[in-house]
């Protein structure tokens, strides 16, 4: 199964329907709750992470049987140092996004947290690739 | 503890009046950061924040909390209960500030996750 979705860049009200939309289907699949949690936090902060510095985005999912991957490009300015993006505490977040309730740099590591593998490509000025894959079953 | 009587010891006002208020609570996280709250392992728990908006929602949506009080009396918006309703989430708004809600859930015996 392959859903697509397309995100704006601070389209704060929006951000969150494409992992609402991705626990929908995780659920009417039968997928093991926590396994469905695990996909919908490490979707939703990046989710999150585009509205709050791209200017959009795409996420492409492919589920099968045993897995779910999800590549999620944006445009954007891009991560110039994505080691130190994964660092807990960092951020360059707008006082925007911390009025949102994020920016406190835990984003990175929240995804990384709920990956089972994840991967992160960025180009400063043109944008960022993440690419999360977890396995669907026990 | 019910959700029912949570809202009754809280003097809150419940703004999804259809959605079931016999679910029983367990915890309770109180915290404004959302990805703090993204990184809890909840189980019946019930989120308190002064956060009031979309994004407070979908959290607790993605991080399986099925009731979340809005603090303060921080004004909650006709998008916030719609989209409460349609992810099956209690919504509260309660007068009282973030420490006193906490205060009483903790003396009500609604444990803390940590």
């Amino acid at each position: 199964m392959k859903l697509h979705y397309h995100i704006d860049g601070g389209d704060f009200v929006n951000a969150g329907k494409a992992s609402s939309a991705v626990k929908g289907v995780l659920k009417q699949l039968n997928v093991p709750s926590r396994r469905i949690k695990r996909v919908v936090i490490a979707l939703y902060e990046t989710e999150v992470n585009v509205v709050a510095h791209a200017t959009q985005g795409e996420i492409e999912v492919a589920i099968d049987s045993d897995q779910i991957s999800i590549l999620v490009s944006d445009s954007g300015p891009g991560i110039a140092d994505v080691e130190k993006a994964m660092q807990e505490g960092f951020t360059t977040a707008s006082k925007e996004v911390r009025e949102m309730g994020f920016g406190a740099g835990m984003g990175q590591p929240n995804m990384k947290r709920n990956s089972d593998r994840m991967d992160i490509q960025s180009v400063p000025g043109q944008g960022t690739t993440v690419r999360i894959v977890n396995e669907l079953k026990d | 503890m019910q959700i029912e009587n949570i809202a009754n010891v809280l003097k809150a006002k419940v703004l999804t009046p259809e959605l079931d208020l016999s679910r029983e609570v367990v915890h309770a996280f109180s915290s404004d950061l959302m990805s703090d709250v993204l990184t809890g392992d909840h189980y019946k728990t019930v989120l308190v924040t002064g956060l009031s908006n979309l994004q407070a929602i979908r959290t607790a949506e993605m991080s399986d909390i099925d009731q979340v009080i809005i603090a303060r009396n921080k004004e909650v918006s006709q998008e916030m209960i719609d989209l409460a309703r349609e992810s099956n989430i209690v919504l509260l708004k309660s007068s009282y500030s973030l420490y006193r809600v906490s205060g009483i859930l903790f003396k009500e015996g609604i444990k803390p996750l940590y």
